[in-house]
């Protein structure tokens, strides 16, 4: 007991202050990607290299600003195949963590500001707003975005003094949060937990599997994301997505964050 | 006469040295081979397919033998057929792999003990050849029920109470005492193997920077052994295109798979703890895991070192700074490991529910083929670092952890000394890249980026084992005519160890299922792939 209590105030506190000050995040970070188009040579803005080096086809020729292309982010990986493609080093990824989108369409990013997440509805955010019960489903996950949601209710994240928590039934839960491409063989399991949350009910996907299919789309065991099979409120992108990232867009669901 | 081929692990041999044995062959020699502490590392099916023209042949079978002691692989083919006579009664560790067989190809192993899907795909799925059955429902099975009063069957999944993957199980109880557990995944099923067969085409093949989708089906084959499944798919492509990694880089792969292993160990350490309520253990490694992931991130900008591992060596290089920060936190990490470890071990409450809970014999290890922290938590010597060295482990010699008692304290042990072992491993590969002069270009990867991919040798067979953190991952690769790759098999360490789940839980009162499943911590979408 002693020697428990010794030990904790050696490994100190550790909660993040997280969202009271901004997060520490690693310098190579792969968070919004940003395309200098005064990098791009003209002759490659047509046929971008970049988008032909997209291992799921996540970017759209000259459809971003000043003929950049435009990057789906609920395809996007975050991998670094368009980097390594990019003749003039025109494209990277920043460190932006800020990535959650209310609708799927507001993930076609255009090289110009993302429109974040906006808070439920008023009567949604006054049932939620101050806690939050998810049910996670993983449907096809690979245990990287479970394993980055996990860590949210850890010490360092905390996720429970912002009313949010991990419950283990439908029954008890406010929402889901689904990770992975839905295969198949999950996609009844799904239905059914969806239909086991009662009403009023959210749904968040988590992670570019859980948002288009992210490595599996067009595979044909995957439905390619939550929401060929139930509504999603809130889109999480990553490969998996940071956990602040995550925990960023939960907040501003929440209208913690705006 | 025996058939006399052998293989390093790693190596690429001319596909037409493999000995082909007719079935009973095949039984007498891995018979003889499991005799004399051989076990298989994979058994899989070849679609029947003869020579160039591609015309249709009976189903093959490929069995990768290894023999940890002499540190050497054998591989053996042999002809099945739509029927043939089941190896698994003779050698209880080929039953999965003939299951997935029989699911895969529409072949029928005759007299195998539980001939049931593992996957609950389309049967035949690897087989243009097989005849059209129905899809089963996922886990839509006649389980293994016992009968009599008061046994009752629980079934838990797919979906459980934690932030989990899915899968199911079904338990046969008396009171609490489980008498068997049957487990039945496939829920997890998102066709990578499947999707690799015969290289990928169409969307699946663009981009990638040459390898289309390959990568990132390894990344996401297991989320949380992602550097494990890309280096035994990158040192595949080595083998097979002749290349060899610069030290540099091999020593930082060395540190990503052992910075993924203290990872998941540190984790699994305070899961444990979670679940005998011991709630300080849990705490600290909640969040000592995420700092090992951070450390994975400060080399490549991902927790879980995605795009770390390519082809040819590694994306990004870390300078004398970068290193030196390392060192930094992973000494200040490790040292907190090490007061949340000795906390866990020490506290009787927590000895007295792992100890006894969850008991594996040695024979049983043995005869299922378990592989990683779970068999040498059951005594058997056994690391594919040590029996099999690969990449920088031949230079820094890597020693196996073992601990006899088979019980849930083995397998919390087994991990808690592996994680000095990997500290260990970290410390000489960071000084082995301190005493190297500065990084200069193409000391990350062979040669010029623009030279990957490269062409692989034809009519070749390539295996290359990896020592994930869960055990062993074996990959082996089979070209054709043209050196296109025509079989792809992986084998997470999973596929040998569910088996050992089912048979700690005999006994075993079922409220201990929780505990006792986190002690093996085994993958569901590595095993569904």
């Amino acid at each position: 007991m002693l020697r428990a209590a010794l030990e904790r105030i050696r490994q100190k506190r550790r909660t993040v202050a997280f969202p009271g000050s901004a997060p520490s995040l690693p310098d190579r970070l792969r968070g919004l990607p940003v395309i200098d188009a005064a990098k791009c040579p003209p002759a490659c803005l047509a046929a971008p290299a970049c988008a032909a080096a997209c291992p799921v086809g996540a970017m759209r020729p000259g459809l971003g600003a000043a003929g950049t292309p435009l990057i789906d982010l609920g395809k996007c990986l975050f991998c670094t195949d368009c980097m390594a493609a990019c003749p003039a080093g025109a494209i990277v990824f920043g460190r932006d963590y800020r990535l959650a989108v209310r609708k799927r369409e507001h993930l076609h990013y255009r090289n110009e500001a993302l429109r974040l997440a906006e808070a439920l509805e008023k009567k949604t955010r006054k049932l939620f707003g101050r806690s939050l019960k998810l049910r996670q489903v993983s449907a096809g996950g690979c245990n990287a975005c479970e394993a980055d949601l996990n860590v949210l209710g850890t010490i360092v994240f905390d996720l429970g003094r912002f009313g949010i928590d991990f419950v283990a039934s439908p029954r008890h839960a406010d929402g889901l949060i689904v990770t992975g491409p839905v295969p198949e063989n999950m996609r009844e399991a799904l239905l059914k937990c969806y239909d086991a949350t009662p009403d009023p009910k959210i749904v968040i996907a988590s992670g570019a599997c859980a948002i288009s299919g992210g490595p599996f789309a067009g595979l044909p065991e995957s439905h390619d994301g939550a929401d060929a099979v139930i509504p999603v409120d809130l889109y999480i992108p990553g490969c998996p997505p940071h956990p602040v990232t995550a925990l960023d867009g939960m907040l501003r669901l929440l209208g913690r964050i705006s | 006469m025996p058939p006399d081929l052998t293989m390093r692990n790693g190596e690429t041999v001319p596909a037409h040295l493999v000995p082909v044995l007719d079935v009973e062959s095949l039984r007498t020699f891995l018979v003889g081979e499991v005799r004399g502490g051989g076990r298989l590392a994979a058994l899989f099916g070849l679609p029947g397919r003869s020579g160039q023209s591609g015309t249709p042949g009976p189903v093959r079978l490929l069995a990768v033998v290894a023999r940890d002691g002499a540190g050497i692989l054998r591989p053996v083919l042999c002809e099945a057929g739509d029927r043939y006579p089941a190896l698994t009664p003779d050698i209880p560790q080929a039953h999965l792999f003939e299951r997935e067989i029989a699911e895969q190809f529409g072949v029928t192993p005759v007299g195998h003990p539980r001939p049931r899907p593992v996957r609950y795909h389309a049967p035949g799925l690897l087989n243009p050849e097989a005849p059209p059955e129905v899809r089963p429902l996922p886990a839509d099975t006649d389980f293994f029920r016992v009968e009599g009063d008061e046994v009752h069957e629980v079934a838990v999944g797919p979906i459980h109470a934690g932030v989990i993957e899915p899968g199911h199980f079904r338990f046969q109880c008396h009171g609490e005492t489980v008498f068997h557990l049957e487990i039945a995944l496939g829920y997890q099923h998102r066709g990578i193997e499947a999707a690799l067969e015969g290289g990928l085409t169409g969307p699946l093949a663009t981009g990638g920077q040459g390898y289309g989708r390959i990568s990132h089906l390894m990344a996401t084959a297991a989320g949380d052994t992602t550097i494990g499944h890309t280096l035994a798919w990158c040192r595949t492509m080595e083998s097979l295109s002749g290349t060899a990694v610069p030290e540099r880089a091999a020593l930082l792969r060395l540190i990503a798979l052992e910075l993924e292993r203290l990872a998941n160990h540190t984790g699994d350490l305070g899961a444990l703890a979670g679940d005998v309520a011991y709630l300080p253990t849990m705490s600290f490694c909640g969040r000592l895991r995420g700092d090992f992931l951070n450390m994975t991130a400060l080399l490549c900008g991902n927790r879980f070192g995605r795009g770390l591992v390519v082809p040819g060596g590694v994306a990004f290089d870390a300078g004398p700074s970068r290193l030196a920060e390392l060192r930094g936190r992973f000494e200040s990490t490790f040292r907190d490991v090490e007061g949340a470890a000795d906390l866990l071990f020490e506290t009787p409450s927590v000895r007295a529910r792992f100890e006894h809970t969850g008991e594996v014999s040695r024979e049983t290890a043995t005869a299922l083929g378990l592989v990683g922290p779970a068999a040498r938590a059951c005594g058997l010597a056994r690391d594919v670092r040590v029996d099999h060295p690969f990449g920088a482990y031949r230079r820094l010699a890597a020693r196996a952890a073992t601990w006899p008692s088979g019980d849930v304290y083995a397998r919390a042990f087994v991990r808690r000394q592996e994680i000095r072992e990997s500290a260990r491993l970290i410390r000489a590969a960071l000084d082995a890249l301190a005493a190297m002069p500065a990084p200069s270009d193409g000391d990350i990867r062979h040669g010029e980026p623009g030279s990957w991919p490269r062409p692989l040798r034809p009519e070749s067979l390539a295996v290359s084992l990896i020592e994930g953190w869960r055990g062993e991952i074996c990959h082996a690769a089979l070209t054709d005519a043209t050196g296109r790759v025509v079989r792809y098999k992986m084998t997470d360490p999973s596929f040998h160890n569910w088996e050992g789940l089912a048979m700690a839980l005999r006994g075993l009162a079922i409220s201990d299922f929780p505990l006792c499943n986190k002690s093996f911590n085994l993958s569901y979408c590595g095993h569904d792939l």
